[in-house]
């Protein structure tokens, strides 16, 4: 029988836990479990055998870490082929009359993903393939992943067991005591992704016992629409008397397992501390499992944090990632300058958005490798779930694989090609894709027509094996002032699809009021008109006071804003303007203080007020020359006299950042340059994972004018000469933390001397001292970010 | 004996004092006050307090160190152990979210960051204290006494040795700390040491 087929109807009685049995046969502390499948194969085949005379209905091969980075690919195969064997050996002399399968057990590699460890997202991929292709070669019915700690690495597991054979697939994870993955994912957030991914069954392992799982077990239960799976600890370990106990018998785990499994749970066994006692008196108690619970229909999609449930009430899309109309957002694509767009996620949600739409189209530039680049980059600092926006099908791909979580995908529609080319994704990655009611033939103009096409959407996702839940409609939002009944129509569309299709639906809604005056006014009472119609989300501007008044207002009159808090705090926020501002980021008003002397302070957000007064009737560069050089100078010699230290140096730096805002923008009005400054590339060395540092030199070096490219941390040497070439960079500065990445600054000095001759290296970092950047080769090194500085100063003076 | 063990600490109050002095600041001014102000209050619930920790006989010949499959050499840590027969070795941490906030915060404004950095390692040297607090008290009910906690890279302590000790205590399934290909640990705001007892 197969496994799936066995889930329908009974519960699966997995194995225990198997370091505690080897520790007691002898297996030393820091000695690797898995090679004892080839040294001590008895052992292994009696533990397994002991598991299936117990009950349990699956052992999982001694592999949970048999991968590339711990073993030589010849001894990984024969580590994994003698684990699959000794599971059938097993399996051959077990006396147990129940059906036997045996799982590929796979565990975490041990090394965290980027950008917050080391390990490439592909890399891990690879590694867990070559895992999976050997378990495959050897004969195993199904691929189990378990003690996931990271839903990024689980999403790689997942995705290299999937791409490399057609097994079911299990999927376990260890949530903490709060509920939550070590790198901070929600159960529900997992269930959306690993569903979304096709995972065959989902669940929790080691880590508590079982009581202490149950809130994470009943989360799962509510959302997952696949089995399952339940593996705990027999409780914590303590030591007494010099020997090793858990504190929950046999007896009172298989009374807790049972529990779970009487509210939905179908597959379980033991983790850690469990072993044949506990499977035996588990199986034994012979829970009674309720029939396979129905399909979930929740619409989620999901970060490496949290996932956003489109039950709960409307949904906001932060629209403002997008070069479309925007030269500054164009610009900053061109040059690279991916914190600009960081920038415009982390105001969009601190505005308020919900997921935030991302479109880095530009026709000259690669679309997958920058979208790819932005997702990332985006998910490193901002937890709102994503929406991928592009065209591009490659480019989507690009986004969607390396997306950490279950994204909005924006979008397909009802012509054949783009849901060949879109569903296909959809089906391998997971997500929630918007369809748009156009097709072959355009866009229809009658309720009906696009009923039609949101019909037909619907039927070859299901061909695909896509839910309509994960299918939005976007019924398309036209302009009213060219077609005065084209909002009636888009809202008679959502408001039929909502009801005779019961699917979700989304619309851009700004369209409505192009070539009008007071946009802002239009697009916010056609939004509540959508809304009262069935809206599930707006793809809009965060930063619209008239959007998200409405969007308040609409919550606290539906009963969906409990004794109307969110609305309060709106009201907090109004300024009265236009826009609307980030909560909490007043500064204490200080009247009389100059710019200068506010700069000195540190107040940012009283630095760009002043500024843009004082450009009334001041010229920009006055501005520069009498306030803001002079602050900077002041602070940077109290900085050096160590009579300022370092957070209020930056909190200046900041502040003079705030003022040049306002300052290059009517710089660039007037069309009117600054003399040209040094090119400086500035990057923290490969390997090493510590930037902190290097942001304050860029961060300074920018106030005093210099143009900095800053590469991030643990870049390769080769990015960095290619950097430097390409920006023409008078100076490279280098920052490394620890010993051990100081041979890696070596050698990127070394290429950089032979490769970019022109270029300047200046180093620095904790580890470093001055005789260890002589030792290195460097030109310069520099204690701090005012050295920098000043050394950048003296290199320009010298080529003048 | 060799059991590794799991425990999860609920951290103390803020010292205010160690955050200035970790940013680098020798006096505080109302600005740098309002700075830790606005750290402390991002990072409310940012922390977690877990570590794992195994207890291992020690044994010494030829100035060489050994304690289960770590054997290393290192005249500071020997002095260090003086006169034990058995060590704690540990692996602490105060978890990712800190790391995300330092690298989030260092978008928006470098002096957050520079706060929420001290801040972080604040947090994780009160993690270590008042784990070797509680390790002290356990110990002392058996008439014994511990050694200050001594981590690779102290003194001539290599930080090779960072490697058997992950292996050992299995810091990344237990308490989620890893090891890079440069021995940095992620999340960063982590500690590993050992512990003589005598």
């Amino acid at each position: 029988m197969k496994i799936l087929d066995f889930i329908k109807n009974n519960l699966l009685i997995l194995d225990g836990g198997m370091g505690t049995l080897l520790q007691s046969h002898g297996l030393a502390a820091g000695e690797l479990p898995e090679r004892w499948n080839l040294t001590h194969p008895k052992v292994i085949q009696k533990i397994h055998r002991d598991y299936y005379n117990a009950g349990s209905n699956v052992v999982s091969t001694n592999t949970f870490g048999a991968n590339l980075l711990k073993f030589s690919r010849e001894e990984l195969e024969d580590i994994i082929r003698a684990a699959v064997e000794n599971a059938k050996i097993a399996r051959e002399t077990s006396n147990s009359g129940k059906e036997r399968f045996i799982a590929l057990d796979i565990g975490p590699s041990g090394k965290l993903l980027k950008p917050y460890g080391d390990f490439d997202f592909e890399d891990a991929v690879s590694l867990f393939a070559e895992t999976v292709k050997l378990g495959v070669k050897y004969g195993v019915d199904f691929i189990f992943i378990e003690t996931m700690n990271d839903s990024y690495e689980t999403k790689a597991a997942l995705l290299a067991a999937k791409e490399n054979c057609d097994l079911p697939v299990f999927v376990s994870n260890a949530y903490g005591s709060d509920g939550r993955l070590m790198t901070g994912a929600s159960s529900a957030a997992m269930v959306a992704m690993l569903e979304g991914m096709g995972a065959d069954a989902i669940g929790a392992n080691c880590s508590l016992g079982p009581s202490q799982l149950a809130p994470v077990v009943e989360e799962l239960l509510k959302y997952a629409s696949v089995p399952v799976l339940l593996k705990p600890n027999a409780g914590l370990p303590e030591i007494k008397d010099g020997k090793t106990v858990y504190d929950i018998t046999p007896e009172e785990f298989a009374k807790e397992v049972a529990m779970l499994v009487g509210k939905g749970v179908r597959i379980c066994g033991g983790c850690c501390g469990t072993t044949p006692d506990y499977i035996r008196a588990l199986a034994g108690s012979n829970p009674t499992i309720p029939a396979m619970s129905e399909k979930k229909n929740d619409t989620l999609v999901s970060s490496y944090t949290h996932a956003v449930n489109f039950a709960n009430a409307p949904i906001l899309i932060g629209e403002r990632i997008n070069p479309t109309g925007k030269k500054r957002f164009k610009q900053a694509l061109r040059d690279r300058d991916i914190d600009f767009i960081l920038k415009e996620g982390l105001d969009q949600e601190a505005a308020g958005a919900h997921i935030l739409d991302v479109n880095v189209g530009l026709p000259e530039k690669d679309e997958p490798e920058t979208i790819k680049e932005v997702v990332c980059a985006l998910q490193a600092v901002c937890n709102l779930p994503l929406q991928i926006d592009t065209a591009n099908p490659v480019a989507m791909e690009a986004a969607l694989r390396r997306y950490n979580g279950k994204a909005m995908i924006n979008s397909v529609n009802g012509k054949a090609e783009s849901m060949r080319a879109v569903f296909p994704l959809v089906k391998k990655y997971g997500g929630v894709v918007v369809a748009l009611t156009l097709d072959e033939n355009g866009i229809p103009d009658s309720v009906d027509g696009r009923l039609e096409i949101a019909k037909r959407i619907l039927s070859v996702a299901k061909e695909y094996g896509i839910d309509k839940k994960d299918i939005i409609f976007d019924t398309l939002t036209m302009t009213v002032s060219a077609e005065p009944t084209a909002a009636l129509v888009t809202l008679g569309a959502l408001r039929r699809i909502r009801e005779e299709l019961g699917a979700n639906t989304v619309l851009g809604v700004s369209n409505v009021s192009f070539g009008l005056p007071a946009r802002d006014v239009l697009n916010s009472a056609f939004f509540v008109s959508a809304l009262e119609n069935g809206l599930s989300a707006a793809i809009m501007n965060p930063y619209s006071a008239e959007m998200m008044k409405a969007y308040y207002s609409f919550r606290a009159l539906h009963g969906l804003d409990e004794n109307c808090s969110d609305y309060v705090a709106l009201a907090a926020r109004l300024t009265g303007s236009e826009t609307i501002s980030a909560a909490g980021t007043s500064s204490a008003d200080n009247g009389t203080e100059s710019l200068k002397e506010t700069i000195i302070k540190g107040r940012c957000d009283k630095a760009r007020e002043l500024t843009v007064a004082m450009l009334g009737d001041t010229p920009a560069l006055d501005i520069v020359k009498e306030h803001i050089i002079p602050a900077l100078d002041v602070v940077g010699k109290g900085f050096e006299e160590h009579t300022v230290y370092l957070p209020g140096l930056l909190m200046s730096a900041e502040a003079a950042k705030a003022a040049f805002e306002p300052i290059s923008e009517a710089l660039a009005a007037s069309k009117a340059e600054g003399a040209e400054r040094l090119t400086i590339v500035m990057a923290t060395v490969k390997g090493d994972i510590h930037d902190i540092g290097k942001n304050i030199v860029c961060l300074l070096l920018e106030n005093y004018g210099f143009r900095v490219i800053d590469l991030g941390r643990d870049v390769a040497p080769e990015a960095i000469v290619e950097a430097a070439l390409r920006y023409k960079a008078e100076i490279v500065g280098l920052s490394a933390l620890m010993t051990t990445t100081v041979p890696s600054m070596e050698k990127t000095v070394a290429m950089l001397h032979e490769n970019v001759p022109f270029c300047k290296v200046i180093v620095g970092g904790a580890v470093l001292t001055e005789e260890y950047a002589n030792m290195i080769g460097a030109d310069k090194y520099a204690a701090d970010a005012m050295e920098a500085v000043r050394y950048a100063e003296s290199v320009e003076a010298g080529l003048k | 004996m060799s059991t590794v063990l799991f425990k999860e600490f609920t951290l103390p109050e803020v010292d205010r004092h160690e955050v200035l002095r970790y940013m680098g600041c020798k006096e505080s001014t109302a600005e740098t006050e309002a700075l830790i102000d606005r750290a402390i209050e991002i990072a409310r619930g940012a922390f977690c307090g877990k570590v794992c920790f195994c207890e291992l006989p020690l044994s010494v010949f030829d100035s060489q160190i050994q304690f289960g499959a770590i054997r290393t050499k290192s005249k500071n840590l020997l002095k260090n152990l003086d006169g034990c027969e058995s060590v704690i070795l540990f692996g602490a941490t105060v978890g990712i979210e800190i790391d995300r906030l330092i690298m989030r915060y260092g978008k928006i404004s470098p002096s957050l960051a520079v706060c929420l950095q001290a801040l972080g390692a604040e947090r994780i040297e009160a993690l270590c204290d008042i784990f070797c607090a509680d390790m002290a008290r356990k110990q002392g009910f058996q008439g014994k006494r511990l050694r200050p906690r001594f981590s690779p890279g102290y003194g001539d302590f290599p930080l090779d040795a960072q490697k058997e000790i992950f292996a050992i205590l299995g810091c990344d399934r237990r308490i989620g700390l890893t090891l890079n290909d440069s021995l940095i640990m992620s999340p960063t705001k982590s500690v590993t040491a050992i512990i003589g007892i005598y």
